[in-house]
């Protein structure tokens, strides 16, 4: 965001032009250095590993071509597992931020004990991916459980380990529950930053409260809930396994295998070292096309 | 310069002391176990480091067992091999496949002279990992196999009478009935499904769960569970899922959380369940053999282990090996092993150990104990209870439980789903063919 905001800024204002090359290469080079170490070389290894199969203790390597591709695409539970993820990192996104705006906005209009309110709700954040997830499976726990003991009273008999629609549940609320509070800080924030004066001209005109928010509120938010789309979604797309791992274990038949999932088994469970290698490469297009759609069509939106 | 100084020292400390340095031979040994396991395996390497003064065992823990064969196989990659690294049962095709990674046990303890008689083993635990022809390629540490645990107060609070026979599923099956009409919500549920009943149930009906001796014969193997015996023993199972007589945890031991609780009366779960089960239930239990479908293949046969054991990873000194190859003889060792299974409740791996436990009158002592034993030994292993060894075999359980997952839920049957599990793990197995 800051890139592009400076070139458009560039593009108004009078360039500043260096003479000669070596200052301006100096200074682009820690840049580029980082990038390259920590980006370029290891997308570069992963891509030249996808192409082969190696063997786990890396004695010996068999090239095959886009053979490891090959091999993912004709998997139809593989293709499947795309629209897993987007169904998934939709719900995980709007799970965390939908609640966290509702509680924002309620923690903004209250005067007492908002401190000590506003320090409960970030502590969720505190908790690690994992353990979060040990912990709503202990409550879940078909049979055992807290919540699913109740919901047996009532004659509603939890499964979440042979029903696939529960298990995507469970697992959405316990990624979606401890970036809440993230969120939450966030949107908070925000809302403090958004001058009273504008608020109270527009309750002065007669606007609701309703009213001010879907027009005033939300579009001064935009900036804020843009970022916030985009972070969660990589949260969604790539630091969930931990979760998925101690809940689901991706099942009941793969119903909540998310690409990174896989990418994770296969690699770390499974020692196929290439196809893990070959996924990476595919997510590797899919989020860079994610980026591309994200500031090309929805940043449009954004008011700064 | 204060770091030249240092390194003098240390050079100088060590040509003045080469006794010193040699009493001092490492042999670094990689394990899975935490808990009470963990402090049993301290126990042995401290016992083993008193016992002579040659070499000096330095036991780490790197995690469960697929985080310690991960472990193994990036410090490989590093060069910082351990001597020693347990490995469970599912990765041992990845093992063995390693050629220039490990050295079988047979080599190491004949090169050393320590003291190795291949026939002390108990041949249905050992015969996992040893070759066809007859080379020990790793040291089984941890084994244990599946048994019927079974809740008494929950058959007579059901009105069943918990002596009935249980050896045949025929008898289970009907057991199951009485008892759901009895009241009970969960007459059974299981651990581990796919080792449980598909990989043992192979076995002790003596029938192929994949081909080339279940991959003994080589790496050219194809998954058979798909035929006629298995698939009648899921269809049987996903009937009683169907109808709450079979109630499904979850894929590892969440139904042992159940059967503890006192809600399920039959449990088929490993026999090293025992420690938990014991020291959890607050009610009467029977520990009894698998059972099996009267008139299917050769049923009884024998069942086949799970667990861990131990492998010798290349790249080091030959006196590192000898030391290497004096610790898992004193691992061997009738006493040691003795001890071992009557502190876990996992199979003793000589025929010396199991006596001696017997003699001991331990069996008396701590009824259904001696069940596995009996049901892994009395008969011998044919070349479909042996063992298995597959590669990606880890990922092929887990297809497996998805397809099972997908009977037990009714969305298939049970031919489409195993012959559907077949397909899927023949592709991996093409591909383990194809990286070694």
């Amino acid at each position: 965001m800051v890139a592009r905001m400076s070139l458009g800024a560039a593009d108004m204002e009078k360039r500043v032009t260096f003479k000669g090359w070596i200052l301006p290469l100096c200074l682009i080079a820690p840049q580029v250095l980082v990038s390259a170490i920590f980006f370029f070389y290891p997308a570069g290894q992963a891509i030249w590993q996808s192409l082969f199969i190696p063997d786990p203790f890396g004695l010996s390597m068999q090239y095959v071509g886009l053979g490891n591709f090959e091999y993912l695409l004709s998997d139809p539970y593989y293709r499947t597992s795309f629209l897993t993820t987007a169904i998934f990192s939709t719900l995980v996104t709007l799970c965390s931020m939908i609640p966290a705006l509702f509680l924002a906005v309620v923690a903004d209009r209250l005067i007492k004990g908002a401190g000590v309110y506003r320090t409960m709700l970030i502590w969720p954040y505190a908790v690690a991916p994992a353990i979060a997830g040990v912990l709503w499976l202990f409550m879940f726990n078909t049979r055992v459980g807290v919540v699913s003991w109740y919901l047996g009273q009532f004659g509603y008999d939890w499964n979440h380990v042979l029903n696939g629609g529960e298990a995507m549940g469970l697992v959405v609320v316990a990624s979606a529950w401890g970036r809440i509070s993230y969120n939450f800080l966030f949107f908070f924030a925000a809302l403090q930053a958004i001058p009273k004066s504008v608020i109270e001209a527009a309750a002065i005109d007669g606007a609701r409260f309703w009213k001010r928010f879907w027009t005033i509120v939300l579009p001064l938010l935009s900036p804020t809930t843009f970022f916030l789309l985009v972070v969660n979604i990589v949260y969604a797309f790539f630091e969930t396994f931990g979760v998925i791992h101690t809940i689901t274990s991706g099942g009941p038949q793969q119903s909540t295998t998310i690409l990174v999932y896989k990418v994770f088994s296969d690699g770390f469970v499974g020692q196929d070292l290439g196809s893990s290698a070959a996924q990476s490469v595919i997510l590797l297009f899919v989020v860079g096309a994610l980026t591309i759609f994200q500031f090309k069509f929805i940043e449009r939106r954004v008011h700064y | 310069m204060k770091n030249l100084t240092t390194g003098a020292l240390i050079a100088g400390s060590t040509m003045l002391s080469p006794f010193a340095a040699m009493a001092e031979t490492e042999v670094h040994f990689w394990h899975a176990f935490t808990g009470r396991l963990g402090e049993l395996v301290a126990a042995q390497v401290e016992e083993f480091n008193a016992g002579q003064d040659e070499f000096t065992v330095v036991a780490s823990h790197k995690g469960n067992y697929s985080e310690t064969l991960n472990a193994g196989i990036a410090a490989f990659r590093a060069g910082e091999q351990p001597q020693i690294l347990m490995v469970f049962e599912v990765g041992t095709a990845t093992m063995m496949s390693a050629e220039g990674a490990v050295r079988s046990v047979t080599g190491v303890m004949e090169a050393s002279g320590a003291e190795f008689d291949p026939d002390a083993y108990i041949g249905a635990v050992n015969g996992y990992y040893t070759t066809t022809d007859g080379e020990m390629l790793s040291l089984p540490f941890n084994a244990s196999t599946p048994v019927l645990w079974v809740n008494r107060d929950a058959f007579e609070a059901a009105g069943v009478d918990p002596d009935t026979d249980l050896s045949t599923w025929q008898n289970v099956g009907e057991v199951l009935t009485q008892l759901k009409d009895g009241g009970s919500t969960c007459p059974l549920t299981t651990a581990w499904q796919s080792w449980i009943h598909l990989e043992n149930f192979s076995a002790y009906h003596d029938v192929p769960f994949a081909t080339q001796d279940n991959g003994f014969a080589g790496t050219d193997t194809e998954l058979a569970f798909n035929s006629p015996a298995q698939v009648a023993h899921i269809s049987a199972m996903g009937e009683w899922a169907a109808d709450g007589r079979f109630f499904y945890a979850g894929r590892r031991n969440e139904g042992g959380a159940n059967f503890r609780s006192g809600e399920c009366a039959l449990f088929t779960e490993s026999s090293a369940g025992y420690a938990g089960i014991k020291a959890e239930a607050q009610f009467p239990f029977d520990v009894r053999p698998l059972p099996y479908w009267d008139g299917v293949g050769n049923a009884p046969q024998n069942t086949i282990i799970g667990g861990a054991s131990l492998w010798v990873m290349e790249g080091h000194e030959d006196a590192e090996y000898e030391g290497a190859a004096q610790f898992l003889a004193y691992l061997s060792s009738s006493d040691v092993q003795a001890k071992w299974h009557q502190d876990t409740g996992y199979l003793p791996i000589t025929n010396a150990a199991a006596d001696a436990t017997r003699e001991a009158g331990f069996y008396e002592a701590n009824l259904g104990t001696e069940v596995a034993v009996i049901q892994m030994t009395t008969n011998e292993p044919t070349a479909n209870s042996k063992g298995l060894r597959l590669g990606s075999f880890d990922q092929i359980r887990g297809i497996i439980d998805e397809e099972l997952e997908a009977v037990w839920s009714g969305d298939k049957d049970a031919q489409s789903a195993l012959d559907s599990a077949v397909e899927r793990g023949n592709s991996l197995l093409r591909r383990f063919e194809a990286a070694n």
